[in-house]
């Protein structure tokens, strides 16, 4: 039974009018428990009682409303072989073409991904990775080579994956000041508590504080085409657009409106594993600072312990030369970044992307499997209706 | 409350010794202060004003579940634990308790002025040799009071005089024990002499020692010492507090016991607490599930300890321990740190939303129009509201017979006169016309003395009266001639019979309406009208009823000089004692009394005899000489009786209806359907009890055997049930398979059920208490139930009180069943309060029973519609709230078991805080609400279209244990789903430009949004019946869910509170992704689509029986109701006997010249107050809500 849509709001006003109601039910109720003189009887049976004040009631009679006597227009859908059935078949129907669709997208984006970590003796990193101090003046710095087998026509976008790198860890994740972040001078100053064992350092509160900024990861990575001709052609990275508008501009913030940021920072010192204060970040002043894109990308903490963080953005340069011509390539990097100790892995990743993101074939296979699966049930349960439902259905129920 | 308030006067007044006896002196206040007795002020109320917050915050956190609460919130505010801010505990907790606050602190305002009010009442007390006007709280005890007629009485007081001869005075005692008639208080001779004089009274210094304040309502013991001399006091001369004067202008007493000390506030308060059979899962499944809760965090925890030692131990370059923790320490403090991100598998507003769900439910029955009797303007009530949902589990019911099944109401239905029948109609084609409402009535306008509520259908009764018809007139002069009723004629007119059975008084009222006007004795003489002329008889002898004789007869001569003797009595009796000349009448008029009989009518055999004088004189000698005898009186009287009452000539039978209350046999059916039992507890005879069980269909012909264990030896008794169960079921085996297991909590509670047995065919099982009283001992008592279990019927006649509760206890305790006990005396608030459930019949015999019942409402046929409507919803709903509670919160929180795993066993939440505060008391809280409140799975016309539909209720099939495990492994497949789908498509992804996608917060919420979808579409799964409020909560719930959402991510709530929403943008970076969605939907859908197959499958391989109904409801438009059919004629050849309920007539006193002189000198003891509701009206001593314990949860 369907009710009309409109009916639906008149009787929400006037189930919101028996529950308001409800409460001066309430008191009547005790009015007339408490009355202990009864005026009089009227003849018809309804009965008249003064209460305390002075109030005449009508007979205990409930109100004959939809509402209480629980007769409240509904709709009782039930699960029926012509309801069930064909959501089944249409699902199926509908997941399927999707994932293919999902998995063409996945699989048409270019991806190439390299491990850096300099695990193995043979490893150009090996060398850094061996020795390796925070307070080390001379960077080392390994190149590696790598051949891209296909050309890589729209953007493409740098990442750095790390592994085994729990930036999800709860004492990790909640060891930061958002108002220090947002630019507030008196959390600059004296940084949260959440902070330690990152909030003072020789009695200067350390800017940004906590453990996420204190572990900012500080490799440089840059990337050379080699020309056939054997000339090494450095690839512009753009540094900007790879941090979130609402973190860049909202989130955000450096301290004060002062724009010499090192004033700004006056009296903070850096955090213990960095080498430049925050304010010399970058010579871009609009990128310097708490502001600073990749110190942005780096404070949003990854979900899970293996992730990949927006490091760079090739732009394509013209709509006739690919962004990444096919060849050879060299990715030279500046390792300052430990992650032997605990087993992590660093990784670059170059890819293109699509409207549904980035290479994840997952989502397509899984639209092709569960279409599958829905279909293929659809016909399973479709046997059984046939063959049971029909002689359970009509036989009647026993008295 | 009772209990509570003396518990804190035990605490405070500890070196106050118990009271060993009473004494004080009547006038003689400072005397009587020093022994510091409490006066009459009474005092129900829990709290004042300064007391309140720390006395209810006191209580409330006596309650385990918010003691737990509050344990968390402590766990909360330790830094090195905390993985939640304090506020997702704080919130909700100080929520319920500000709830719970308000609910009580308006309870105790109503306490408040009811005690006000009570305790401002006016009394008279005699203060230095005046009557002064005072408060009844200012009354001590000692003092003297007067009391006037309709006035309560205000505390238990010695009956010291009364403005009636022999000072007596009549007391009403209905909201003691229930019983309306007027009970007779006599005070001392010595004190009665005082009269109304006051200097008397100033002047009374009597001194009463007595025994110290108890409950016992029955008993009193104590003296009076007055001059010297000492009387022995008892119970008949003490008014006790609660009762109201009645038909005395006046009393006056001295106050024995005030306020408190009273035996009704004794009495009052001892209401135990009663739970329901789903609260006691509910509380075994919590304590599982905090056992459950316990070995995830130490799961969790150990996982913890691995960490730290494999991995934290490695990366503490960038994330460094907490000073001083190790390993070990770092795994004991995840293992609180999980305790309260886990919490939620038991939310508080569990408990809350319980509560509220069946407040809703009982508000329903309180409003429900078709339980509403207008007659006398009685809704039914929920007094209870915490028991709802067993009302849709009963398997046994327990009910009383008079008041409850039949309305105690006698009605003159048929006659046979002569060998004629009369009162039946019959149409043109011979077929027996029902008669209703509507049938026209006899019209008996022209007679003057006719009673108005007496109606009869058939006319041609009353034309034969009118022609003169000499046996029809005899028939009727003996109706108003034989009997012992004391007429009382206030009014010219106006005529009112006090009959001592309801029989006689139908009769007699019968008579007068046909035109024999029974109007007035004196010990001599009946005064009668007959037919418009006055005639006076001469009474020479009453010949009085009882059990043996099981008949009555009456010696009169008439004006004309002539003697005749009229006998009225048992049928079988009076057949034997016929002339042979009746011979051919008899015959025709046992057919008649079989028709009745077979009809369930109480039968009466009418007959008389001329007497000749020389006879009668000899015969009154003889009887005079007999009734003076000292040896053996009973004996020769009754051979004297014998003798004369013999070659008696038939004038026909009379049949009265024991007015059964609308719609029992049809009610029993019903619940018969619902496969519930229903036992017939009785204070009645054998003989009545066994006609009600076949005039309301509980006995029928058509059953194999009724059997009648009626022996008066325990062996007898054992014998007899055996026998029966042998004849029922020959192959059971002869010792009872009592099956042993543990239940409740801890498993400490041991059950024992006694397996039901199956037997062919229906049998009946009538037992009386004598033989009861033996088979409730023991060793009989498993037998007793064996074979009473295995019939269909039950009745249990002549049963106490006390017996009645120990049938109750009997099945609740080896049935394991839910048992409901309805009845509406005094005498059933024992089996009310011992039963599962007590329903009360809100009528005429006072308040006792409805005030210790659950529910109450008027009519006996309003239980169908509570159970198999109200009950099977309530049900319904309560098990499909917990399912669906279970569930969201089981898959809410195993999500944080999985993330786990890549978090570190750190405690790291999958959600973001503010959706974990908001998820059970916004989020979530009002759609589980509308659906647990509003939905039907078919509406009540299909309800009791199928009466099966309530059977799974009894075998728990709804929500079990079993239902709880499948509950957990379901949201332990959702929570997979939900946490590895949005795992699995958020690895390594990115946005379409390419920035973060992977992120905690962006996660969080993918998690969060997945979850809240999922719950709503499962709950979507779970409503059969959507009303607007479902959709509006639903729907609304959802886009509150977005909308909270996008605000508290907003610009302007970070700026404004920046540490408390770091979520800013998440919701606008991340919910405008095409994957976000896709995923979103995937997830959905792959955990409902399960749901659905299974459903669906079960519905087509194995359909339930509400799945048929529902299918049916779908296909069919609803049956019209089936025609009331008139009850199929039953020819019996069973016959009544004499079913007078009564015992000894007061044949006696209706020939003594005392009594009927005191009866002149009284005003008219039998007036009705025409208002049933001002006898009803309750002096509020009960509590207004009944106090929880303190085991009740919030």
């Amino acid at each position: 039974v369907t009710s009309p849509r409109g009916a639906f709001i008149s009787l929400f006003v006037n189930f919101l009018v028996e529950l308001t109601a409800l409460a001066t039910t309430c008191r009547f109720r005790a009015a007339i428990m408490m009355a202990s003189s009864y005026n009089a009887k009227d003849e018809d049976g309804h009965i008249t009682v003064s209460g305390p004040g002075g109030g005449t009631l009508r007979s205990k009679k409930p109100e004959n409303t939809a509402f209480k006597q629980q007769r409240l227009p509904a709709w009782q859908p039930i699960l029926t072989a012509g309801t069930v059935l064909p959501a089944f078949f249409i699902i199926g129907l509908l997941f399927i073409p999707i994932g293919i669709g999902l998995f063409v997208t996945s699989n048409n984006i270019k991806e190439f991904e390299v491990d850096y970590t300099g695990i193995d003796m043979s490893s150009p990193c090996f060398n850094c990775s061996q020795n390796f101090s925070w307070n080390s003046t001379r960077p080392c710095t390994c190149t590696i080579p790598f051949y891209l087998d296909q050309p890589y026509e729209s953007n493409v976008y740098v990442y750095y994956g790390l592994s085994n790198f729990y930036q999800n860890h709860r004492r990790y994740v909640k060891s930061r000041d958002d108002s220090q972040l947002n630019g507030d001078v008196n959390s600059l100053m004296s940084p949260s508590k959440e902070c330690e064992p990152y909030a003072f350092h020789e009695n200067k509160p350390i800017a940004p504080c906590g453990a996420i900024a204190n572990s900012m990861f500080n490799d440089t990575l840059e990337l050379f085409y080699n020309d056939p001709n054997g000339t090494r052609i450095p690839i512009p990275l753009n540094t900007t657009g790879i941090a979130w508008w609402t973190d860049k501009h909202v989130k955000f913030g450096n301290p004060g409106g002062n724009p010499n940021l090192t004033a700004a920072f006056q009296g903070t010192t850096k955090p213990l594993n960095w080498r430049r204060p925050v304010y010399e970040l970058d010579a871009d002043p609009g990128n310097n600072g708490f502001i600073n894109e990749d110190f942005i990308v780096w404070m949003r903490t990854a979900a899970l312990p293996t992730f990949r963080k927006l490091y760079r953005i090739i732009n394509k340069k013209s709509s006739m030369v690919p962004t990444l011509p096919r060849g050879n390539y060299t990715l030279e990097v500046v390792y300052n970044y430990p992650v032997r100790s605990f087993e992590g892995r660093k990784r670059v990743i170059l890819s293109t992307i699509s409207w549904m993101g980035g290479k994840n074939p997952f989502l397509g296979i899984a639209y092709i499997t569960v279409g599958s699966v829905c279909f293929f049930l659809g016909v399973v349960l479709l046997i059984v209706h046939h063959k049971c439902g029909n002689r359970n259905n009509s036989a009647d129920i026993s008295n | 409350m009772g209990s509570v308030e003396s518990y804190f006067g035990r605490l405070c007044g500890k070196e106050q010794e118990k009271e060993e006896e009473r004494l004080f002196r009547a006038n003689d206040r400072p005397f009587n202060l020093s022994y510091h007795y409490a006066d009459n002020a009474i005092k129900t109320s829990k709290y004042n004003l300064f007391s309140f917050l720390p006395l209810n915050l006191f209580e409330q956190f006596r309650r385990l579940a918010n003691a737990y609460f509050l344990f968390l919130m402590a766990l909360q505010v330790i830094p090195q634990i905390s993985s939640l801010s304090w506020f997702t505990t704080a919130v909700p907790l100080i929520l319920v308790l500000s709830i719970t606050a308000v609910k009580d602190a308006s309870d105790d305002i109503n306490r408040h002025k009811s005690d006000k009010q009570v305790n401002n009442r006016m009394v008279k007390v005699l203060i230095d040799g005046e009557l002064r006007n005072e408060k009844w709280l200012n009354v001590q005890v000692g003092d003297i009071i007067k009391l006037e007629n309709n006035q309560f009485v205000t505390a238990d007081l010695l009956l010291l005089s009364s403005s009636e001869p022999l000072n007596l005075v009549y007391v009403e005692t209905a909201e003691l024990d229930g019983e309306t008639n007027l009970k007779v208080k006599q005070a001392l001779t010595v004190t009665g002499d005082m009269g109304d004089s006051i200097d008397a009274l100033a002047g009374f210094n009597g001194e009463v020692r007595c025994e110290p304040p108890n409950n016992r309502l029955d008993k009193f013991k104590g003296t009076l010492t007055l001059d010297g001399q000492t009387y022995s006091l008892d119970n008949d001369k003490v008014l006790l507090r609660g009762c109201t004067l009645r038909n005395t202008e006046w009393c006056f007493g001295v106050v024995i016991f005030g306020g408190p000390d009273t035996k009704l506030m004794q009495n009052s308060g001892k209401t135990t607490f009663k739970r329901t059979s789903i609260d006691h899962l509910m509380n075994v499944l919590v304590l599982c599930i905090f056992g459950f809760l316990a070995s995830m965090c130490t799961v969790l925890a150990i996982g913890n300890g691995i960490w730290e030692v494999r991995e934290g131990s490695v990366f503490t370059a960038f994330l460094p321990r907490e000073q001083g923790a190790d390993a070990a320490l770092s795994s004991f403090l995840s293992f609180w740190s999980y305790v309260i991100i886990l919490n939620t598998v038991v939310p508080i507003s569990l408990y809350v939303s319980v509560e509220i769900i069946r407040l809703g439910n009982s508000f329903f029955i309180d409003w429900d129009r078709k339980m509403y009797y207008p007659k006398n303007d009685t809704p039914a009530q929920a007094r209870t509201t915490t028991l709802n949902e067993e009302l849709g589990q009963i398997k046994y019911i327990f009910s009383d017979k008079t008041g409850t099944l039949t309305q105690n109401i006698m009605t003159f239905n048929r006659c046979s006169i002569n060998g004629k029948a009369y009162g039946e109609l019959f149409d043109f084609s011979g077929q027996r016309v029902e008669i209703t409402e509507k049938t026209a009535r006899v019209d008996f306008s022209w007679n003057q003395l006719a009673d108005p509520k007496f109606t009869f259908h058939d006319h041609s009764l009353l034309e034969t009266v009118r022609e003169g018809n000499p046996e029809a007139q005899a028939f009727f002069r003996l109706l108003a001639l034989c009997h012992t009723v004391m007429p009382e004629e206030k009014k010219e007119g106006e005529l009112y019979y006090q009959a001592q059975s309801p029989d006689e008084g139908a009769l007699v009222t019968a008579a007068r309406n046909f035109g024999f006007v029974f109007r007035s004795r004196t010990p001599e003489t009946i005064t009668a009208m007959e037919m418009g002329r006055t005639v006076t008889y001469e009474l020479l002898a009453v010949l009085d009823f009882n059990n043996v004789r099981k008949r009555m007869s009456v010696i009169v001569r008439n004006p004309e000089g002539k003697l005749t003797l009229y006998c009225k009595g048992a049928d079988t009796i009076i057949f034997e004692r016929l002339h042979p000349s009746c011979n051919k009448l008899k015959e025709a008029t046992i057919g008649h009394l079989n028709e009745y009989a077979g009809d369930g009518l109480r039968t009466l055999a009418l007959a008389y005899k001329p007497l000749d004088d020389s006879y009668m004189d000899k015969w009154r000698q003889r009887h005079h000489e007999a009734s003076t005898a000292m040896e053996g009186r009973e004996e020769r009287l009754d051979e004297l009786y014998e003798e004369i009452e013999k070659d008696l000539l038939l004038l026909g039978a009379t049949a009265v209806e024991d007015k059964l209350q609308d719609g029992v046999p049809q009610t029993i059916e019903q619940l018969a359907k619902a496969d519930i039992k229903i036992w017939v507890l009785t204070g009645d005879k054998q003989e009545t009890a066994e006609n009600i069980g076949y005039s309301c269909n509980m006995l029928r012909e058509e059953m194999r055997e009724i059997f009648v264990v009626a022996a008066n030896t325990a062996e007898g008794v054992k014998e007899e049930l055996q026998n029966a169960r042998r004849k029922m079921c020959p192959e059971a085996a002869e010792e009872p398979s009592v099956k042993k297991a543990r239940a409740g909590l801890f498993w400490l509670q041991k059950t024992e059920t006694v397996q039901d047995e199956k037997v062919d065919g229906d049998y009946g099982l009538v037992i009386n208490g004598h033989s009861l009283a033996f088979a409730l001992e023991k060793n009989l008592q498993l037998e007793l139930l064996r074979t009473a279990c295995m019939c269909q019927t039950v009745i249990c006649c002549r049963v106490t009180p006390l017996q009645k509760a120990q049938v109750v206890q009997l099945v609740k305790k080896y049935k394991q069943a839910v048992t409901l006990a309805i009845g509406d005396g005094a005498n059933d608030v024992s089996m009310i309060k011992a039963a599962h459930i007590g329903v009360g019949i809100s009528g005429q015999e006072g308040m006792q029973a409805v005030l210790s019942s659950d529910y109450s409402f008027a009519q006996f046929r309003y239980l169908q519609r509570l159970l198999l409507v109200h009950g099977r919803w309530s049900y319904l709903r309560m098990c499909k709230f917990l399912q669906y509670f279970f569930y969201k919160n089981f898959t809410f929180t195993f999500v944080h078991f999985w993330y786990a795993f890549f978090c570190g066993f750190s405690a790291q939440t999958v959600y973001d805080e503010w959706f974990i505060t908001l998820y059970n008391m916004v989020y979530t809280a009002l759609p589980v609400l509308g659906m647990s409140i509003f939905d039907q799975d078919v509406n009540d016309r299909w309800s009791f279209q199928y009466p099966q539909l309530y059977t799974p209720g009894q075998l728990n099939q709804y929500f079990s244990k079993k239902a709880f495990v499948l509950c957990m492994m379901h949201s332990c497949y959702s929570s997979l789903i939900l946490f590895f789908i949005p795992w699995a498509a958020m690895h390594d992804t990115v946005r379409d430009d390419g920035k973060d996608l992977a992120d905690y917060q962006s996660f969080a919420l993918l998690a969060q949004t997945c979850l809240l979808i999922v719950m709503n579409i499962q709950l979507c799964l779970d409503t059969y019946y959507w009303t607007a409020v479902n959709h509006f909560f639903i729907w609304g719930s959802l886009a509150a869910y977005f909308a909270i959402t996008l605000t508290m991510y907003s610009n302007g709530m970070f700026l404004i509170f920046t540490s408390s929403f770091p979520f800013i943008g998440t919701a606008r970076n991340s919910l405008n992704q095409p994957n976000v969605w896709l995923t979103i939907f995937l997830t959905s859908l792959l955990c409902i689509l399960p749901v659905v197959a299974s459903r669906f499958v079960f519905i087509q391989l194995r359909p339930t029986i509400n799945d048929k109904v529902r299918q049916k409801v779908r296909k069919e438009a609803l049956p019209a109701p089936a025609p009331r059919r008139p009850p199929a004629r039953r020819i019996s050849t069973r016959r009544s006997g004499y079913a007078f309920s009564h015992a000894q007539g007061y044949g006696d006193l209706v020939t003594s010249r005392r009594f009927l002189l005191k009866l002149r000198s009284r005003p008219p003891l039998f007036t009705q107050t025409d208002s049933p509701l001002a006898l009803n009206e309750p002096q509020l001593y009960r509590t207004i809500a009944e106090d929880p314990e303190e085991s009740q949860s919030p």
